[in-house]
């Protein structure tokens, strides 16, 4: 029987029912997620289902209602809570930071924070300079928290359930351009634990490394380079913190060249980390220095032009590959 | 709702005990400021002492299901709510054996099996997480109280007035104890609020609030205990502002340039101490033997607790990463 085809909205949509119907401690709330059906839609029909006790319409107070999550978790449930943005999450960095992130430790490891918090992020909607940010760097720089970026549709529909298990605060990103995506669904067995980074096509010339949105751009830059007689392979992150170094470093082993590509601003940037650890773990396996393709050094801009100028773009990812690889650029 | 003071019926025994319990934290921080000084306490020390009637007042009122948040300021808290003096004054050496493994020192007590959850130092950090702790209750049809303390300089932050929202919107079993001591650190609640009655911001979100003498702990007992059983019977938070004074500076760095000393001498002559050990004196419930033995059994307590810190181990460096993340459920 062929599997049915779900959208990655559709995909989280399920993920979220069937963790409520499964275990009465979640709970869903955010701005908007329930009447309205969320920003993006994910959560439509959900309080139909399960009420409004349980998808939670909170007020504008990011710090607020972030806060009240980790109380909740620390009270015994498991909530999910929704962000609209990665902007407005800044309202809540304080909460997430300075206690999601640090009780346990600081606690001495009495108290737990499981919690999930969901948010839109990355552009390509043409939402300009406050609505199209990347900043999950922001996020994986803090220790005390996971970060998962969920690039496919199966992801999307088994990543959650993973996240509402672990016994720590997760903050997984959705970016923006992929709720629309659809894809057949594998089986759970099939789909690796969300600490994995990902093979998501195998090659023998560069590894390209990527998460999230960036994940389609650059498969297509893959097979582009396919075309033109070079075997690229496409890593995909995953897990933002922690990495998975290992299928990292297996690559970059492998192909003993690699190429970042990020969404994220170039300065101080995921591409940058990862780049520093390729150059400190695999510095004698490569032919050629670790190379990215970041957001450029701007606020994302409204107009179509300007945004696909500041945000990385398949031919650049091609061309940095072919010059990586000593070949002409056509 | 009204509070009534008529309706206080304490018996000697229980006034004797309010009293050993103000002296036991005094006492307690008279020695901390002294271990300061000779450095075998390190980083910030914020000192309660003039404000231990707040603490201990409100302590009475709750159950051991019930859950504390406190601020940066809150050995006195600690030790009302039952936590050892051994592991509190343990916390203070950094030692293993410390509430917290020595892990967060005096501003990050924690015990959970008391329900004392810290110990936090982001002015207002805490109240979001109470109010989700209250949710968690809520949801799990428990009428538990959450007890939140914090300071007036809070209500200047956005998080003061998210919670308060949230827990009145809500209908939260949450007691929200505003400990006004008139200084923002160095900044007078006078050139801070345009609203200077704390008790009347609260009124305008719609819960029941008032202001009590803050020196006076029977007053402080009295208003709490009133208050928790409207919240335990599912009849909404409340908050009780709490007008009191620090006799110390904000943390052992202040030099106190931003207010008179005459003003700290009026308020020392109603300390919270004093005033009751008067009225126990001149209502011959305290003989001058007593209040010996009083003092002799909580230098006893006190000395334990330095001698047991002395002797107890540092936490051992390979545990440094103990308690970062948690393991899995499954």
């Amino acid at each position: 029987m062929k599997n049915q085809s779900l959208t990655y909205r559709e995909a989280l949509k399920i993920a979220i029912s069937e963790a409520m119907r499964n275990d009465e401690r979640v709970f869903l709330m955010g701005e908007d997620v329930g009447n309205y059906g969320g920003c993006y839609a994910v959560s439509k029909g959900l309080s139909e289902e399960f009420g409004a006790d349980r998808i939670i319409d909170t007020p504008l107070s990011e710090s607020g209602f972030v806060g009240a999550g980790i109380g909740a978790a620390i009270g015994g449930m498991r909530p999910i809570i929704e962000v609209m943005t990665v902007n407005f999450s800044l309202l809540a960095l304080d909460q997430i930071v300075n206690n999601a992130a640090t009780l346990r430790h600081m606690s001495g490891n009495q108290i737990g924070v499981p919690l999930v918090i969901r948010m839109a992020t990355g552009a390509g909607k043409q939402l300009a300079a406050q609505h199209s940010h990347s900043l999950e760097n922001w996020y994986a720089h803090v220790p005390g928290i996971k970060v998962l970026a969920p690039a496919t549709v199966a992801d999307a529909r088994y990543m959650l359930s993973m996240a509402l298990k672990d016994p720590d605060p997760v903050i997984m990103f959705e970016h923006v351009m992929l709720y629309n995506d659809s894809a057949a669904i594998p089986k759970l067995e099939d789909c690796p634990d969300m600490h994995q980074a990902c093979v998501r096509k195998a090659g023998n010339d560069i590894s390209l490394i990527t998460y999230g949105g960036s994940l389609s751009k650059t498969l297509q830059a893959a097979s582009e380079l396919e075309e033109q007689g070079i075997s690229a392979e496409v890593v995909d992150l995953r897990c933002l913190r922690p990495l998975d170094t290992q299928t990292l470093f297996k690559s970059v082993n492998k192909t003993h060249r690699v190429l970042v590509v990020d969404e994220g601003w170039r300065t101080g940037s995921l591409a940058s980390e990862i780049c520093a650890l390729v150059a400190e773990h695999c510095f004698w396996s490569l032919d050629a220095p670790p190379n990215r393709i970041c957001s450029k050094e701007v606020p994302i801009p409204y107009p179509q032009h300007l945004e696909r100028a500041a945000t990385p773009q398949v031919a650049q990812v091609v061309e940095a590959a072919l010059t990586l690889l000593n070949r002409d650029v056509t | 709702m009204n509070i009534d003071n008529s309706k206080v019926h304490m018996g000697l025994a229980h006034v004797q005990f309010l009293f050993k319990q103000m002296l036991r934290i005094r006492r307690f921080e008279e020695k901390c400021a002294e271990l300061y000084t000779q450095e075998k306490i390190r980083g910030f020390l914020h000192l309660y002492i003039g404000e231990e009637a707040v603490a201990v007042g409100v302590m009475q009122a709750l159950k051991a299901e019930d859950a504390v948040f406190a601020t940066y300021r809150e050995h006195g808290h600690a030790l009302a709510r039952g936590l050892s003096m051994d592991n509190v004054m343990a916390e203070m050496f950094g030692k293993i054996t410390g509430s917290s493994r020595g892990r967060g020192g005096s501003m990050h007590i924690f015990d959970v099996e008391k329900r004392f959850y810290g110990g936090n130092a982001i002015v207002a950090g805490a109240l979001p997480l109470a109010v989700g702790l209250a949710l968690a209750n809520k949801m799990q049809k428990k009428n538990d109280v959450v007890v939140c303390f914090f300071g007036e300089g809070a209500v200047a932050e956005g998080e003061f007035h998210e919670s308060l929202n949230l827990a009145q919107l809500w209908q939260l079993p949450i007691l929200f104890v505003c400990e006004n001591n008139g200084y923002a650190m160095g900044t007078a609640l006078a050139i801070s609020e345009s609203e200077q009655h704390i008790f009347r911001k609260a009124q305008s979100y719609g819960l029941k609030s008032h202001a009590v003498d803050g020196m006076n702990v029977v007053e402080v007992e009295s208003a709490a205990t009133q208050y928790c059983q409207s919240i335990r019977k599912g009849d909404g938070p409340c908050l009780l502002e709490c007008n009191t004074y620090r006799f110390r500076g904000h943390s052992m760095f202040d030099t106190q340039l931003y207010r008179e000393s005459d003003e700290v001498e009026a308020w020392k002559s109603k300390g919270p101490i004093m005033k009751l050990q008067r009225w126990l004196e001149a209502n011959g419930k305290l003989s001058s033997a007593e209040l010996k033995q009083i003092e002799d059994q909580v230098a006893d307590e006190i000395s334990q607790s330095v001698a047991f810190a002395e002797r107890s181990e540092i936490e051992d460096i390979s545990d440094l990463y103990l308690g970062v993340y948690g393991e899995s459920e499954s």
